[in-house]
């Protein structure tokens, strides 16, 4: 149902086609304006901001060095408890066990929670594989799963659409809706109608988790339409598709994430739902639940020893929000289902940098820091980039390849400024060459690769006189 | 106390006039200033673009130039930023004790705002300079070195300025070093947007404290003729009522392309 991200050229061609999208310019700077302002309003009115990040970094720092310990006591809680834990290596390996959950019980249609990890295995498309229908229930997810697009925001998947595109897709692809306006609260009531028949009939739920609690075996998801709250209630067979590193050691750990998050992801002091469920209890909520664990490259990125503080997300999207690249270019740019600066750092560490994309990725920023800034968990984004980066070099333009002409011009640069002889000789060149195409002080046109920059803006000529010469010639 | 003058390899080249503006102004407020000649570059563009065995020898050069200085200053908020924060990593990366323990013991770098606000323990810099003027906080000097607002109290303190605010000041112009080529569209993309505050804020001159976003924004001031030009920090802080007459006019034409400078600021005032 869902399309791929399969094929996305990298990042610098996807980006330069999603700024040419005017109406996307358009919603995104006004959405990201909106809640980020709303954001830095409700965080401002905590004194003790700096040390609840500081807790929430430290709590998620300390629970992975100890993942092992944690996960083997969640599972002991939640089978404890009447559930199933089931341990998936890869994206694959999950898709096919909710596949068999779910013909084990006899159901050809699901209702799902909004789910990132759902997504990033592509759980939607290797069910319909299998004949089973899922539902989105989600508002935005339901509007991206309607018009068969992708998702371009962490917690509004739809953000680059707007009610007038909405109001089109809604009379075209649900029974009853060919007179509804373009007006929010009318097409919210829409949708709620719509999916009021799917919450009723559905047998099967699919969900994901904002958190596990070791010590009881507690699944927690955070949301804000009521949607979750049904499909984690209603049937009768839920399944929570889960990252390995969701898991915090108790209930107090909880405390701080719980302000944390909707703080810095919608801008709510609280969110409306909070959810928690603990394996499966007579005559309340489902009869049988099923823990997938995901592993999707989580291990291999926590033995990095830069990297693997990018687990402590909590995928609230405020480095989204804030992230200048993000507002122009939009989510689909990034080529996941994880964009932002977030996705800049997870998907090369999950996926690898086998594709062009993904090696792209670390490049997508210009290390401004707004991330870090606003990141309830500090991860430093820029520094996990620049890291990447590194790699990427390594992979393409190591040692034990044919240099890229980026590697030689850097080894060149290296050379030059490893004597200042050197760099006086580069200047006087510069200067030199620089006569040619200069027009009073200024070029217009600079030759090979130098050419993207004045496309669109003008460079200066090198000086003349360089400061060193100025100096030898007025201060020696 | 020694102080050494690290002027970046981008100036050296590119704008003098920013060092030269250095040197008078410190001079003028009684500082002595060196310039180690055996200076080159920090490795700030080999770092960020993943190149980063490439930034190791020019790391121990840096490491040797300025050892046995009690401060070093330089008008390169990024710059500043990746000695202080990523000198050390690249010592990781060497896996060099001997590096490291060098990167631990240097000298103090400070950016030009913290040097005059923190050392000198001035803001009033005896300026003058009788323009409108708006300031972007460049995303090194404001997230990676905390300068806050002290190139802003350096500037109201310049007589005969109109200080206006700059709307969206904080956003990212959109340089990023090689993202500026790499991602060009997108470089262009978010500086179009800087250069539209830049405009809405009337002002004549878009001040900053690093020359290497200023490129890349008076690159698109200059290309669309807006009529404003960029300026160094430093620049504005050196100009006194003796050298205003003589300013140069657009962003890119600070330096001419031949021959000695013929900047007032460059050669005005200060002991030699
Ligand atoms: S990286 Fe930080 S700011 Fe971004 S989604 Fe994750 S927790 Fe939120």
């Amino acid at each position: 149902m869902s399309s791929a991200f399969l094929g996305m050229p990298p990042f610098p061609q996807a980006a330069r086609r999603a700024l040419a999208d005017t109406q996307q310019r358009r919603n995104l700077a006004g959405a990201t304006r909106t809640i980020r302002h709303k954001r830095a309003e409700v965080v401002g009115e905590l004194p003790d901001w700096e040390e609840l990040r500081e807790a929430g970094r430290a709590l998620k720092e300390r629970t992975l060095r100890h993942l092992d310990h944690y996960l083997v006591q969640l599972e002991e809680r939640v089978t404890a408890a009447g559930g199933q834990v089931h341990w998936a290596r890869d994206a694959a390996e999950a898709n096919r066990i909710v596949t068999r959950l779910v013909q084990e019980t006899g159901e050809r249609e699901v209702v799902k929670v909004k789910s990132m990890t759902t997504q990033e295995t592509g759980l939607n498309r290797a069910l319909e594989t299998a004949g089973i229908t899922a539902y989105e229930t989600d508002l935005a997810e339901l509007i991206v799963q309607l018009g068969d697009d992708l998702p371009s925001h962490i917690l509004v998947p739809a953000i680059h659409r707007n009610r007038a595109e909405i109001r089109e897709l809604f009379r075209r692809t649900m029974p009853d809706a060919e007179g509804v306006g373009d007006d929010p609260a009318e097409l919210a009531e829409a949708a709620r109608r719509y999916l009021r028949q799917k919450f009723l009939r559905a047998k099967v739920g699919i969900s994901g988790a904002n958190f596990l609690v070791a010590e009881t075996g507690t699944a927690v998801v955070v949301e804000s339409e009521g949607n979750g709250r049904m499909c984690l209630t209603l049937p009768e067979t839920l399944i929570s598709v889960v990252g390995i590193e969701k898991v915090v050691p108790t209930w107090q750990d909880l405390e701080v994430y719980l302000q944390l998050l909707p703080r810095s992801s919608t801008g709510e002091r609280m969110n409306p739902y909070t959810s928690t469920w603990t394996g499966t209890q007579d005559g309340d909520g489902p009869r049988g639940f099923h823990l997938v664990l995901l592993d999707g490259g989580r291990t291999d990125t926590l033995a990095d020893r830069i990297g693997r503080q990018t687990l402590n997300c909590i995928r609230c999207s405020a480095c989204l929000n804030v992230c200048p690249v993000y507002e122009r270019t939009g989510g689909h740019a990034y080529g996941s289902v994880y964009p932002g600066p977030i996705g800049a750092v997870l998907n090369p560490q999950l996926r690898g940098t086998g594709t062009e994309t993904d090696r792209s990725l670390p490049f997508a920023s210009t290390l401004c820091g707004a991330c870090y800034e606003v990141c309830p968990v500090k991860i430093d984004i820029p520094e996990v980039l620049v890291h990447l980066r590194a790699r990427v070099v390594e992979e393409t333009g190591g040692r034990r390849h044919t240099p890229t002409p980026e590697a030689v011009a850097m080894r060149a640069a290296r050379w030059v400024f490893s004597s200042p002889a050197r760099l006086s000789a580069a200047q006087r060149l510069a200067a030199l060459g620089s006569r040619v195409v200069a027009r009073r002080g200024r070029i217009a046109r600079l030759p090979g690769p130098l050419a993207g920059w004045t496309d669109a803006r003008d460079a200066p000529a090198p000086a003349g006189e360089p400061f060193r010469q100025w100096w030898e010639r007025t201060h020696r | 106390m020694r102080t050494a003058l690290f002027i970046t390899c981008f100036n050296d080249t590119m704008h003098p006039a920013t060092g030269r503006a250095v040197v008078t102004l410190l001079e003028r407020l009684g500082c002595t200033v060196d310039f180690p000649a055996g200076q080159t570059c920090c490795g700030q563009m080999h770092f960020n673009t993943g190149y980063q065995r490439d930034c190791i020898p020019l790391v121990r050069r840096f490491g040797e130039v300025f050892a046995g200085y009690d401060a070093v200053v330089a008008p390169s908020g990024s710059c500043a930023a990746m000695i202080r924060h990523h000198h050390a990593r690249v010592a990781e990366v060497a896996g060099d004790r001997g590096l490291l323990e060098a990167v631990r013991t240097a000298p103090p770098v400070y950016e030009l705002s913290e040097f005059l606000v923190d050392v000198l323990e001035v803001t009033d810099v005896g300026a003058y300079f009788p323009h409108r003027v708006t300031y972007h906080p460049t995303c090194h000097s404001l997230r990676m070195l905390g300068v806050a607002d002290r190139p802003l109290a350096l500037l109201r303190a310049v007589r005969g300025i109109d200080l206006v605010e700059l709307p969206d000041a904080t956003q990212c112009c959109g340089f990023g070093g090689t993202f500026a080529l790499k991602n060009s569209d997108t470089s262009v993309a978010m500086g179009a947007d800087k250069v539209r505050g830049v405009l809405d804020s009337g002002a004549e001159v878009l001040c900053a404290g690093d020359n290497s976003c200023l490129t890349h924004i008076g690159g698109l001031l200059s290309r669309l003729r807006t009529g404003v030009r960029t300026m160094h920090l430093a620049e504005i802080l050196a100009a006194t009522e003796r050298t205003t007459a003589t300013e140069p006019t657009t962003a890119t034409e600070r330096t001419t392309a031949t021959g000695a400078p013929s900047h007032a600021v460059a050669t005005g005032g200060g002991p030699r």
